[in-house]
């Protein structure tokens, strides 16, 4: 059966007919056609589909998108500036060389963010737990420990 | 010009696009009209198919097409071909049972594909396979390769009786033997190198597609070798001219040897893209990467070293035991042999080596390279033997490393390879610097004060890299070239496009090679672009794998810059009216000695595209270079690597207290990359000693099919690394490289098992050390 959903994703009013079984991942990614959103894998163990959605990072795999009925979304391709200048946050991943093949990056940077925002001045070790939801294969999370670290200063900098 | 290129930490050109949610990954391409595929893949691991009965399936909603093997062998589309022939002990070619894309009347292993649904969503081509209905018989399984060529065990294969594929040695036998038997110690070890499942973040996919207009099909599919997946699908399996098939390999979410092969699920959505006339896409989920991505590693070894009273090395024997799974892989059978036996003299001056490996079939999931591939296989076993035979001999673990450090180079081992270059004991030297080894006995007395134990481990390893000589491969029983291709495309202003046939999955070639590109040129790296992963731009390519992409790859780029500047030379003498032998290239412009006449780079682009005034006697208009490279030997990267562990004996969790790796990558384009595949490496290196394991129970069933069950490291499970390198650059590339992308993983597993064993006090444990493990142990050496 289709139902349809209102919410507003990156800042915009969207509506859409969904089954009731559909994700909410597959609703930002196959209908709304936003693919910087990923998904990983089938338990929601690998956080390479977080969003924000109402200000708090969750995993779009592991929802309904019949459960973001009125919810404000944010996805990755909503967090650099509108003229395209990165996030602070996104920007610390690239001077940190915190990705390498990209694909874990944007829940890592969605997560990071809303992380940064209880976590001025975080320390290695609480960088290193509030990642327990996001698995990466590439970096070794040296470098994405770093990054948080250093976007989390930079965005409590800007103030 | 500004600061140098070469060896600066320049920021990664892809990142934007990853980080801002751009990148285009196969799954995220939708193609006009596109369909969506499902498998039905066996739940046994061991069975014979009575009966298919799609009936129901097929009036499903929105069900385009069912197609079994049957279909499939109807087609005459061919199996999976296995890339690399292995001669046996008897000269006998290795066994290649039939590898059917899907099933013919058995399956093999659970996840083995049986059927492939076609509907018009993806919902609905997974609730019709559901529908489907397989009648199977099921056999008994052997899923343990130390068991498979026992009497009475279940036979997968009629063309492979005792479930052998092959026997194969290398090394002189008679010689090992008298070396040992004139030992006066001999160190022996039980060691099995765990399954592991790789686990790029993202699956596999797959989107074929098909054109009436012009007979030809496209097939966009997350790999790290389009090129190869393209010859091996047309030639082998499908019967199709190559410049029919378009091959796309976008952005990539790591590979880690894992896509490097050609699938089944490739081959069957393209051929089914063409019957249903409709694109046909497959997405893996991470339940199906469990299953169906190639494994790794899964050998059972006995190892001996024999040693004279001083702690020299006489001679290795080695007996290994390679599981391959149910079926041969693309590459699955050059890696427990010339990727492993080769690597068994290290870094050490060991004069006599003999090793014979007995390739097995399973009823498992197929086994191929996994970062590092048959080399962190061979680490494992030469440092965990050397680093043994230390403790019984009572010599300290780096001290007898010295006394057996090769320092004269080239050298030949007595297992093929010639090492061009090397300098062990300046990684050596760096590495227990940097690790504060001297303070570790302090360090130890502090662990026991607080009722912990504390160990420390090294490991020294070398790898065989910049894959390969053709030649030298040929002989060795690949079934091709192993060279690679460049492009340098200038255009009329003077930017350029660089098309390589070397594939990036998060290794950052876009920087690297435009740093190469632009420090050659002397021109603004925002004035090169580099362009990879589909086949119909890049003119050929052998891919990425084997840490080979810039000592290869880059080299190939090289080597058409070299033929760019050449012709740039020539033009430039013409404009200058100079001659050629006078005209220099350098910061981006051709001079003529001694003169101050100038042509920048630009300018000759210019006149090659605008030939007024040109050398039409003599010269092509253009500015449009390739070139292949095939290199002359293997790079060989090596370095210690020390790692320091707590050991909390109540509940046997480890911690790495410090990890130190100093490697000898030669000449280092981009440090800032570097450091991160080192980063990388040593995760996954780290992940098989402490955390990955993959299990099947008696029957088949995969037990760890999940992240649940199947812990690939978490940020919390490693430290930050200290992390340096020294420099012997590689005598035979003009770059001076030699890769870097899997050391890590190659020289981590067998650094931390000597650092637990150490603080354990015991002289052997199973990998993964999860803290289960760790505690039996002690239990057991407590009763002991
Ligand atoms: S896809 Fe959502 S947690 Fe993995
Ligand atoms: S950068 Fe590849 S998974 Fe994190």
């Amino acid at each position: 059966m289709a139902v349809k959903v209102s919410l507003k994703v990156n800042g915009k009013s969207v509506s859409a007919e969904v089954e009731e079984r559909t994700l909410l991942v597959t609703l930002i990614r196959e209908q709304l056609r936003l693919t910087g959103t990923h998904v990983g894998c089938d338990t929601a163990q690998c956080g390479a589909c977080t969003v924000s959605m109402n200000g708090m990072a969750v995993k779009s795999c592991s929802m309904l998108a019949m459960q973001a009925e009125g919810a404000d979304v944010m996805t990755i391709e909503g967090v650099a500036k509108p003229d395209g200048t990165l996030h602070p946050m996104q920007a610390a991943f690239k001077e940190h060389h915190g990705l390498q093949c990209g694909f874990c990056t944007p829940g890592m940077v969605m997560n990071a963010i809303d992380f940064a925002k209880h976590h001025p001045n975080p320390s290695e070790q609480e960088i290193r737990e509030a990642l327990e939801g996001n698995l990466c294969r590439c970096t070794g999370y040296h470098n994405i420990v770093k990054a948080i670290g250093a976007g989390a200063r930079a965005m409590a900098a800007s103030k | 010009m500004g600061a140098p290129l070469i060896g600066a930490r320049v920021e990664r050109k892809e990142d934007y696009r990853f980080l801002t949610g751009a990148g285009q990954y196969t799954d995220d391409l939708e193609l006009p009209r596109q369909s969506y595929a499902a498998f039905v893949r066996s739940p046994h691991a061991h069975a014979v198919i009575k009966k298919i009965n799609s009936s129901k399936a097929k009036n499903s909603p929105g069900v385009l097409a069912i197609f079994t093997g049957e279909d499939f062998a109807t087609a005459k589309l061919g199996g999976l071909p296995c890339g690399w022939l292995i001669t046996d002990v008897n000269g006998q070619p290795m066994k290649e049972p039939p590898h059917p894309c899907l099933a013919q009347g058995k399956v093999r292993y659970v996840g083995d594909q049986v059927v492939i649904v076609v509907a018009e969503s993806i919902d609905e081509a997974r609730d019709a396979a559901e529908l489907v209905k397989v009648d199977y018989e099921v056999l008994p399984a052997v899923v343990d390769g130390s068991k498979a060529t026992a009497k009475g065990a279940p036979q997968l294969h009629e063309a492979a009786p005792g479930n052998t594929c092959y026997v194969w040695s290398i090394g002189d036998k008679a010689a090992t033997d008298a070396a040992f038997a004139k030992a006066a110690h001999v160190t022996k070890l039980d060691l099995v190198n765990n399954r592991l499942i790789p686990n790029a973040i993202e699956p596999r996919v797959a989107n074929g597609s098909y054109s009436r207009a012009d007979d030809s099909y496209t097939l966009y599919v997350a790999s790290q070798n389009p090129h190869v997946e393209r010859l091996l699908m047309t030639a082998f399996v499908m019967g199709l001219p190559e410049h029919k098939v378009r091959v796309v390999a976008g952005d990539v979410g790591g590979g880690f040897g894992s896509k490097i092969y050609l699938y089944a699920e490739d081959v069957a959505v393209t051929w089914a893209a063409k019957q249903v006339n409709r694109p046909v896409k497959w997405t893996s989920d991470r339940s199906e990467a469990f299953l169906t991505d190639a494994h790794g590693r899964d050998h059972h070894t006995v190892a001996e070293l024999a040693l004279d009273k001083d702690g020299k090395f006489l001679g290795m024997r080695v007996k290994t035991t390679a599981n391959v799974g149910a079926y041969l892989s693309t590459f699955a059978s050059c890696v427990p042999t010339i990727l492993y036996a080769t690597l068994l003299a290290g870094q050490y001056k060991t004069p006599v080596i003999h090793c014979e490996v007995t390739a097995v079939f399973t009823n498992t999931t197929p086994v191929d390279a996994y970062r590092g591939a048959g080399r962190p296989e061979a680490t494992y076993v030469v440092e965990r033997l050397v680093e043994t035979a230390a403790r019984e001999m009572k010599i300290d673990p780096a001290e007898i490393r010295r006394r057996n450090f090769i320092t004269a180079f080239p050298y030949q081992t007595p297992v093929a390879l010639m090492y061009d270059i090397g300098d062990y004991n300046a990684t050596m030297n760096a590495a227990q610097k940097l690790a504060d080894v001297s303070g570790f006995s302090k360090r130890k007395d502090q662990s026991i004060k607080n009722g912990k134990l504390r160990g420390l481990g090294y490991a020294a390893y070398i790898e065989a890299c910049g894959i390969a000589p053709s030649a030298v491969a040929g002989a060795l029983g690949a079934r091709a070239g192993l060279f690679e291709a460049g492009e340098v495309r200038v255009h009329p202003t003077g930017s350029v496009t660089v098309f390589t046939g070397s594939h990036s999955h998060g290794q950052g070639h876009e920087t690297t090679f435009a740093q190469v590109v632009a420090d050659r040129l002397g021109m603004p790296i925002e004035n090169v672009d580099i362009v990879h992963g589909d086949t119909s731009k890049v003119l050929f390519g052998m891919g990425t794998y084997g840490s080979r992409s810039i000592a290869v790859g880059g080299t190939a780029i090289v080597k058409a810059l070299d033929k760019v500047i050449a012709k740039g030379r020539k033009i430039a003498a013409h404009l200058m009216e100079a001659a050629e032998s006078d005209v220099v290239f350098e910061n981006g412009a051709y001079k003529v000695a001694g003169t101050d006449k100038k042509k920048t780079f630009g300018e000759v682009a210019f006149a090659a595209y605008v030939p007024h005034n040109y050398p039409h006697d003599k010269l092509e208009p253009g500015l449009n270079e390739n070139a292949f490279y095939d290199p002359a030997n293997f790079t060989f990267p090596a370095g210690t690597y020390v790692c320091e562990v707590e050991v909390d004996p109540e509940t046997g969790v480890v911690k790495i207290e410090k990890f130190t790796a100093v490697d000898d990558f030669g000449k280092i384009i981009n440090p800032m990359i570097v450091e991160g595949q080192v980063h990388g490496g040593l995760t996954q290196g780290i992940g098989q000693a402490l955390t990955e394991g993959c299990q099947y129970d008696a029957s088949g069933q995969l037990l760890t099919g999940s992240f649940m069950d199947y812990c690939i490291p978490r940020a919390s499970d490693v430290p930050f690394y200290q992390v340096d390198t020294r420099e012997t650059p590689c005598t035979h590339n003009p770059l001076g490289v030699k890769g870097c992308g899997e050391a890590g993983a190659i020289g981590a597993p067998a650094a931390l098992m000597n650092a637990i064993t150490d603080a354990l006090g015991v002289k052997d444990m199973p990998m993964p050390a999860t803290p289960q493990t760790v505690w039996r142990t002690l239990k057991n050496k407590k009763a002991a």
